[in-house]
């Protein structure tokens, strides 16, 4: 075990700043990451749906590029 | 469905969007805990049980997260360049949208490879930044991962968009071998790699699998993040066809 | 039609902003392709002159010596061949050592000390525990002990 007490892990033997500030940065990074992944999702879903709704509910007329 | 199958060119049912579609469904959440589970043993070997380095003390601990995200940042933008050069060359509709799916995750990863790195730099060098070719080279990476992210978005033909990518991450992906090779090409602050193909491993081997195991987790998570987007990116595309109005209709009837 | 004209101009305006960051990256990667030039390319006159740049090696063992006036350090970078005297007011990265890698910044003045301005510590590449450093210290100094 490298740590006598958890104050001389969060100290990171003088170095917190730099690794905390790492190890934070590098979380909240990730974590936006996938709060806009998951937004964009609903976004997108909630887009087309009304786009769907506006059109009366029939699929809309296939465009030539995606026929296939 | 039917009509996917009998084209007899089985390699490619998955490339179709309709079929890609649910398989990215069930496939995300599996990575995304596979990537949850590493990084949790990843961070126990990485403060837990490595050692403090004999000449940096404890801040070295940021190269768990500094190497897998630097790597990260470069293998993904090769991986876009490879989607780009598909989509070029057989004009399949999937394969653009995986290039476009992956940018955002690659920035994030050039971000945390350049944060860290300037976190760990100050300590241990005594500057938080130096142009040298190493560095220099990589904060190229991180604007060209805005150039195609802004590139893509800006322009309203989403065929047009595809294929400006595409050129531009074909054409930025030269930067990638430079910045992994920069430090033995020319003479850098920034020391040489610690693990590579060609020598034994410069590390004690639990720092070693500690790092390896975080690159790991960067992995899954990238591909965790990637398949939810493009299932986003896959239904703004396929909006006009039948199995997209079928799944918004399913989505729709949901509470 | 005109939404379609402003987006225009936002693409460009945005992709020129962009292409001047790279521009400037780029030149500032075509001008640090050398970071530091070693003592000996400093003996043989392939450093620039009249103006600042980097010199690279390692701090020769025993060299550092602090001045009188308690803010000066004087030390000796060294790449085995050729050795340089650096004269630095300023604080020191926590790595630089004697016997360790060292890149410092600033001019070369007229008696042939270099006049340094900035000083950073340049580590390797290998990282293992106090113990592991220690043991490979003895065996270095052993086959120092054999050969002599």
């Amino acid at each position: 075990m490298n740590w006598n007490s958890w104050a001389a892990f969060w100290d990171m033997g003088g170095a917190a700043f730099y690794v905390w500030g790492s190890y934070g940065v590098t979380f909240i990074a990730i974590v936006a990451e996938l709060l806009l992944v998951f937004r964009r999702r609903r976004d997108t879903l909630t887009r087309l749906l009304r786009l769907r709704r506006a059109q009366g509910g029939r699929p809309a007329a296939a465009s030539p590029d995606s026929s296939d | 469905m039917t009509m996917q199958s009998s084209r007899g060119f089985h390699l490619f049912h998955f490339a179709a969007p309709n079929t890609f579609y649910p398989l990215a469904g069930r496939l995300a959440p599996w990575f995304a805990g596979l990537a949850a589970l590493l990084a949790a043993l990843g961070l126990w070997l990485a403060f837990f049980v490595a050692p403090t380095d004999a000449t940096q003390g404890e801040v070295y601990r940021v190269i768990f997260i500094h190497v897998p995200a630097a790597w990260m940042s470069m293998f993904v933008y090769l991986v876009m360049a490879f989607w780009s050069g598909m989509g070029i060359i057989f004009n399949t509709r999937l394969s653009a949208l995986m290039a476009r799916a992956l940018a955002p995750t690659g920035a994030m990863f050039c971000f945390v490879a350049l944060w860290t790195g300037a976190l760990w730099g100050r300590p241990t060098w005594g500057a938080y930044w130096v142009w040298d070719a190493r560095l220099t080279s990589q904060l190229l990476l991180l604007f060209l991962y805005f150039g195609y992210i802004a590139l893509t978005e800006a322009i309203e033909d989403p065929r047009r968009g595809d294929r400006a990518g595409a050129i531009l991450a074909l054409v930025g992906a030269v930067n990638v071998p430079i910045i992994y090779f920069s430090v033995k090409w020319w003479n850098t602050l920034h020391q040489g790699a610690s693990v590579s193909l060609t020598k034994a491993p410069s590390m004690a081997a639990t720092m070693l699998w500690g790092m390896l195991i975080m690159a790991l987790a960067a992995w899954a998570y990238t591909i965790a993040v990637a398949l939810w987007r493009v299932r986003s990116l896959i239904l703004e595309r396929e909006r006009h066809t039948d199995w997209v109005s079928a799944e918004l209709d399913r989505q729709g009837a949901r509470p | 039609m005109k939404s379609r004209h402003k987006r225009l101009t936002l693409i460009v305006a945005g992709l020129a902003l962009l292409g001047g960051a790279v521009a400037l990256i780029l030149s500032a990667f075509q001008e640090n392709l050398v970071f530091f030039h070693t003592p000996t390319e400093v003996a043989e006159g392939k450093a620039p002159t009249g103006r600042a740049f980097r010199i690279g090696g390692l701090v020769e063992g025993g060299s550092i010596q602090r001045a009188a006036d308690g803010i000066t350090v004087n030390f000796i970078v060294t790449d085995t061949a050729k050795r340089i005297p650096v004269s630095y007011k300023g604080p020191l990265p926590d790595l630089f050592k004697e016997g360790k890698g060292a890149v410092v910044q600033g001019k070369l003045g007229p008696d042939g000390t270099f006049l340094a301005s900035e000083v950073l510590a340049k580590h390797d590449e290998n990282y293992m525990p106090p113990e592991a450093q220690h043991a490979l210290d003895q065996a270095h100094k052993a086959e120092k002990t054999l050969k002599q």
